[in-house]
């Protein structure tokens, strides 16, 4: 260690460390950052004062401008409602057939309703509400449990299969995994089921186990599906002698679902969407159904 | 006293400590107060645990990445609350070990998620997420439909949660995989054993449609339907800012 001295070409002193000859100046910090450094220790202070800050104990320092975000997201929220609160109104008190009469209510429904079909709906039934497979189109005409406005309302409000408490129930039996029936009588009974919607499918084997066939439906499936395989809307059974599939009309599905059983979920959303806005949907179905024809 | 610190730096031991202290206090003044402020996790009575499926299904989520794409955290704010629900309450990820908020978001947030679609939707989403939803661009995890789910060790997971504070009783961590097995097969006698320590709204269903074998596809889809039905605190809560998306109403 020397002595610090003057540095004579800065006019500065050093620190008095040399290494090798080289001296360390001891150049003081700029005017500019000083300066900054107590402004942000400044504003900081302001900002204890202002703001939620210093943490004590069991609580902490609220600040005087007692800012709270949760607070804060609740006024937004009140705003918007306040601004929908118009034909959020309108729609969860009218009358859904007078509703489907008004012009002004339907053109509102294709604008906000799409936008409500594509955050929750289309995940499923497809943007353009056609399904797919294991998910039933929407604008076909073809209903499990009934087209009806207030049908398809109770529908989204409850739920296919769920654990709402008013949840519809459908189940289609295994008849296979469960041993109702063995390998034989689903073979004849799924030649007989073709037979409703495609006869001309089935090969000369298939049509002699028609009689057989028929006589497994009448004693298995007609309680639900009817006795001629119309379906019943009651229970959600679907029709089978057209030509409209959930999960798809061919041999090998047939015979899939006769063995294995098939529970389709509807999710209920009584509980995520308010009750406008599940009109507004059940409008917004029936509307491209209609369309789509 | 700025002239001290020429001593303090020729003394490696005490530089360090002195290090030490005045990094830790940021920690100290931001961090430590929050376990012992009362308002920072909620108390609430209904919170559940997850179920040793779930926790498979959690683990699988963890190891796929999931939380890169897709955070599981609605914040205090108007578009947050009113396109996924109510915002996200500590309580809600008090069983979370680790937490799993996420900080990006490629895909939706997930913290609502339980319910909203069917198993069959997941399963169909996860084995090609572009069959359900065209403009998708998450990955396939199709192999998780045939793998087979790794659950014998299930009652050591629960054990290891148990140390961080879980409430698992010795009985469901001694079941812990004859549990994961009863909650995928519907009607079984373990899945009533299952329903019996687990309660009656826990979920059981043969998740990916698969009865023959549980598959990590089963455990991943039991995970998804369970977030946000820990508990019902977030719907309940009496903030207007909550009832506002729930009823509607316009108060």
């Amino acid at each position: 260690m020397t002595k610090p001295e003057r540095d004579p070409y800065t006019g500065l002193m050093t620190t008095g460390h040399e290494w090798n000859g080289i001296k360390e100046l001891k150049t003081p910090i700029p005017r500019p950052v000083k300066f900054f450094l107590a402004l942000t220790i400044l504003v900081s202070v302001l900002f204890w004062v202002l703001f939620p800050t210093w943490p004590y104990g069991s609580g902490y320092t609220k600040g005087i401008l007692n800012i709270d975000q949760r607070q804060l997201v609740a006024e937004d929220l009140s705003r918007s409602a306040a601004l929908r609160a118009s034909w959020e109104e309108k729609f969860s008190t009218t009358d859904l057939a007078a509703l489907e009469a008004d012009a002004d209510a339907m053109t509102f429904v294709r604008s906000h309703g799409a936008r409500l079909f594509k955050d929750n709906c289309a995940a499923c039934h497809g943007t353009d509400a056609a399904g797919g497979p294991g998910f039933p189109s929407l604008v076909d005409d073809q209903w499990l449990w009934g087209g009806e406005s207030e049908t398809i309302l109770e529908t989204l409000k409850v739920g296919i299969n769920t654990r709402h408490e008013d949840t519809r129930n459908a189940e289609m039996l295994a008849f296979g995994d469960q041993g109702l029936l063995d390998a034989d009588q689903i073979r004849a009974l799924t030649s007989y089921v073709v037979s409703l919607s495609r006869a001309d499918e089935l090969s000369e084997k298939s049509v002699a186990q028609l009689p057989q066939g028929k006589e497994l439906f009448a004693e298995n499936c007609a309680s639900c599906h009817g006795e001629t395989g119309k379906g019943l809307r009651d229970v959600g059974a679907p029709n089978l002698t057209d030509d409209y599939w959930i999960y798809g009309g061919d041999v090998d599905t047939i015979r899939a679902t006769l063995r294995h059983g098939r529970k389709g979920v509807m999710p209920f959303w009584d509980q995520r969407l308010n009750e406008a806005d599940l009109r507004l949907l059940t409008l917004y179905v029936r509307d491209i159904g209609a369309q789509t024809k | 006293m700025l002239d001290k610190h020429a001593k303090l730096e020729r003394n490696a031991l005490a530089f360090v400590f002195a290090i030490i202290f005045v990094a830790s206090i940021g920690g100290i003044v931001e961090i430590a107060p929050l376990f012992t402020i009362d308002e920072t996790v909620e108390e609430v009575e209904d919170m559940r645990v997850y179920t040793p499926l779930e926790v498979a299904g959690r683990n699988i989520y963890i190891r796929e990445g999931c939380y890169a794409c897709h955070s599981q955290m609605i914040r205090t704010l108007q578009d947050e609350v009113e396109r996924y629900g109510p915002y996200s309450l500590a309580v809600e990820s008090q069983y979370d070990h680790p937490m799993l908020w996420g900080s990006k978001r490629t895909g939706p947030d997930l913290a609502r998620v339980g319910e909203k679609f069917s198993d069959a939707w997941h399963v169909a989403h996860l084995i090609n997420p572009r069959n359900v939803v065209p403009s998708s661009v998450m990955p396939s995890y199709a192999w998780l439909m045939r793998n087979t789910l790794k659950y014998e060790d299930m009652g050591l997971h629960l054990s290891a949660l148990r140390k961080v504070g879980v409430p698992y009783s010795d009985e469901m961590i001694e079941n812990a995989a004859q549990d994961t097995y009863g909650q995928a097969r519907p009607g079984s006698e373990r899945a009533d054993a299952f329903v019996e320590r687990y309660g009656e709204e826990s979920n059981v269903s043969l998740f990916d449609g698969d009865p023959d074998r549980i598959t990590e596809m089963d455990a991943l889809v039991a995970y998804l339907q369970i977030l946000g039905r820990l508990t019902d605190v977030a719907h309940q809560s009496s903030d207007s800012a909550q009832q506002t998306t729930s009823t509607g109403s316009g108060d």
